[in-house]
């Protein structure tokens, strides 16, 4: 059903068809509005789920830990400082291997305090367990949040997942959506499969303790496992996108690629400037340039052996990134690009990074037309002038 | 309300097998409140003395579903697992009537789990949060909480040449849970059984967020010899620096009264983090936090009695 929605009013809707048993979540703008509508559908008795107005984002997190590990659906939603304070509970999330969902709004950190969009939030939980779907549009904020519970309770998986939108840019853009009935939603969902909890030791009568402490000869095997489960998420999260295009008519992977099989040069980016790169794609194509675009899904797990098969035979690569390692090197999606391309034999493509947008600045058409010419330039002479380039900021 | 013979045939809930020290109040507290509930119980721990000695993989002494998630955050961890617990009663999914305890030190209850232990109070949440009180983190080695004694030695306010202990005289938290008009605030002691056992049952069989600080022997940190530990419980109640009261939906009441009030220094003088206040350089101070502790036991009499 095509439905005209903004980022928040999707996710909430998504919420509402996921129907999670608990929800607990604390306002922060840009992502304020999802709780709010989501509040609003519990008042009025569209869902189930136990809502828990919380007094923090930390509390929010804790209480969708209690909440799953006491066996149940537990979903939140959050934005930059309340992402940053989550942080601890992110790993004791990810560490106990509960499949919290979350509804994440890309918005730039403090200081200097600022409401507009970036990824540095979401950046700083890259390596916290929680897998982290980005998305260009509103549709695919949607679908990923829908994708998302499938993926965190995937018995192979059993950690949390956090599907992001950029803060105003999609989060409060009207856009036209498919979206799913309800009852196609919660079919393609499903019945929760049964793991280990609080709930169902108690009814048993067979004590479980979850959080032990874990000492040095149990932590590695736990946090290996973990891992294992981000490995599986590999395969899973393909095998889930497909299922959902059969079903559906939108097939997700890891990535796509735009007029990229004959591209010479590629633009790799995640969010929503993959629409408006898309854009100045489509103009330099018809200007007889071989210009692509890879847009990035999927930052965690990191898909490093498909984007060296993508991306092998390209000559250039311009990397974007909207957040500023703060290494005096580069923003924080380079050096996995850099990484995952390394063992590349032949056809390794040079590969240059911009940083763009903090504090939601505008990426303009005329910014990624920059990119690519710079990387077109590099791929002529097969040689880089530069690592590090920063894009539309006064200097 | 058991008697102790009743009490001792009941089924342990925290078993042996834990690392907490021998004498430790904690270990005392949790065993009493475990075994004062009847009901199915799901439990949370703050990060702390308690939950590190007592869920060292793979081993647990812990016979109840048991969850710990960090330090600040038990009352929240704990309201997640309760709001779960209420969209599957709700849902029909659930027919076993339960209750929810956290457990939190004096660092994860006073200071750093405020925050969350105020949210779950104001939500009102259905939990028991015990509190065991030893007056300062212990876990991470003795440093100063809100709940330290004025002039107590601890490894961040250490007995210096200029500056004798903590400045500061201990906050009162009872009085802070009061104000958030829960059923139920009481203090307590591991060295009176009963008074613990009590209380544990009256918060249980409330419908609402209730709230005990247990004084919590530290013969580590306080320290004193492990022996002590119920009698130098019984002291502080003797002294009037912790006294025992409960407050039912905002009513006060003590719930014992001591025959003859002691002076404080009885209680220091067993505790080698007060020692120098036995010195006659600190009489003066010694006066003064027993101008304190009159103070506020005079206080809390005209509440019991009004």
């Amino acid at each position: 059903m095509k439905v005209a929605r903004t980022g928040n009013e999707a996710f909430a809707e998504a919420m509402r068809q996921i129907n999670p048993d608990v929800v607990a979540a604390y306002p922060i703008t840009p992502a304020t509005e999802i709780v709010q509508i989501f509040s609003q559908f519990v008042a009025d008795g569209l869902v189930k789920t136990e809502f828990v107005a919380v007094e923090s984002e930390h509390s929010a997190m804790s209480a969708c830990i209690g909440a799953s590990a006491a066996g149940i659906r537990a979903m939140t939603g959050t934005s930059s400082q309340g992402l940053a304070l989550m942080w601890e509970m992110l790993y004791i999330a990810a560490g106990l291997r509960l499949p919290i969902v979350m509804a994440v709004v890309n918005r730039a950190l403090s200081s200097p305090i600022n409401i507009h969009c970036d990824h540095s939030d979401t950046m700083g939980a890259r390596d916290s367990g929680w897998i982290q779907l980005f998305s260009e549009n509103v549709q695919e904020a949607y679908d990923n949040l829908i994708q998302a519970v499938r993926i965190a309770e995937h018995p192979d998986v059993k950690l949390p997942v956090m599907a992001t939108t950029d803060g105003f840019i999609l989060s409060h853009c009207l856009e036209t959506l498919d979206i799913l009935s309800d009852e196609d939603a919660q079919d393609f969902i499903g019945i929760s499969p049964e793991r280990p909890n609080l709930i169902k030791s108690l009814n048993e009568g067979s004590p479980i303790t979850l959080g032990a402490l874990d000492l040095q000869d149990y932590y590695f095997e736990h946090k290996r496992q973990a891992a294992e489960g981000m490995f599986n998420a590999k395969k899973v999260i393909p095998e889930i996108g497909k299922e959902f295009g059969k079903r559906f008519g939108r097939e997700y992977g890891f990535f796509e690629e735009y007029q990229f099989v004959d591209a010479e040069v590629v633009i790799l980016v995640m969010g929503s400037t993959a629409g408006t790169a898309k854009d100045i794609v489509d103009e330099m194509r018809k200007e007889g340039k071989k210009v692509g675009l890879l847009k990035l899904r999927v930052y965690r797990p990191f898909p490093a052996e498909e984007l060296a098969k993508a991306l092998k035979g390209k000559k250039a690569v311009g990397v974007m990134d909207r957040a500023d390692g703060m290494s005096a090197f580069s923003g924080p999606l380079y050096p996995d690009i850099c990484a995952a391309l390394y063992d590349i034999d032949q056809g390794r493509p040079v590969i240059q990074n911009y940083i763009y947008g903090l504090g939601g600045r505008d990426i303009r058409k005329e910014d990624i037309r920059y990119i690519f010419e710079e990387i077109i330039k590099t791929a002529k002479t097969g040689k880089k002038d530069y690592t590090l380039k920063y894009i539309g900021v006064r200097e | 309300m058991p008697t102790l013979k009743q009490l001792a045939k009941r089924e342990e809930r925290f078993i042996s097998g834990h690392r907490l020290c021998a004498g430790c109040g904690a270990a005392l507290v949790a065993r009493m409140v475990m075994l004062a509930i009847e009901k199915p119980v799901i439990v949370g721990n703050a990060t702390g003395c308690l939950e590190v000695a007592s869920t060292i993989f793979p081993y647990s002494s812990w016979k109840v579903p048991y969850i710990h998630s960090a330090f600040e955050n038990v009352a929240a961890t704990i309201s997640g697992v309760e709001a779960a617990y209420r969209s599957l009663k709700k849902q029909g999914k659930l027919s076993l009537d339960a209750v929810f305890v956290a457990f939190g030190g004096d660092g994860g209850t006073y200071d750093i789990g405020l925050q969350s232990l105020s949210g779950a109070a104001e939500r009102g949440h259905r939990m028991l949060y015990v509190c065991y009180n030893n007056e300062a983190y212990m876990n991470t080695g003795i440093q100063r909480s809100s709940a330290t004694p004025r002039a107590a030695h601890t490894t961040t306010s250490p007995l210096g040449k200029v500056i004798p202990g903590k400045v500061q005289f201990p906050k009162d938290l009872p009085s802070i849970m009061v104000a958030h008009n829960i059923p139920y605030v009481a203090t307590s002691i591991p060295g009176r059984w009963n008074d613990l056992v009590n209380k544990v049952e009256k918060a249980v069989s409330l419908n609402g967020f209730t709230f005990i600080d247990v004084l919590s022997p530290c013969r580590l940190g306080w320290p004193h010899e492990p022996e002590l530990t119920m009698e130098i419980s019984r002291l502080a109640v003797d002294t009037c620096i912790w006294p025992l009261y409960e407050v039912v939906e905002g009513r006060y009441k003590l719930t014992y009264k001591p025959k003859e009030k002691k002076p404080i220094v009885e209680w220091f003088k067993l505790q080698r983090r007060f020692a120098h206040l036995l010195k006659p350089e600190n009489q003066q101070l010694l006066e003064e936090i027993q101008k304190e502790v009159d103070r506020r036991w005079e206080t809390l009499l005209k509440k019991c009695e009004g």
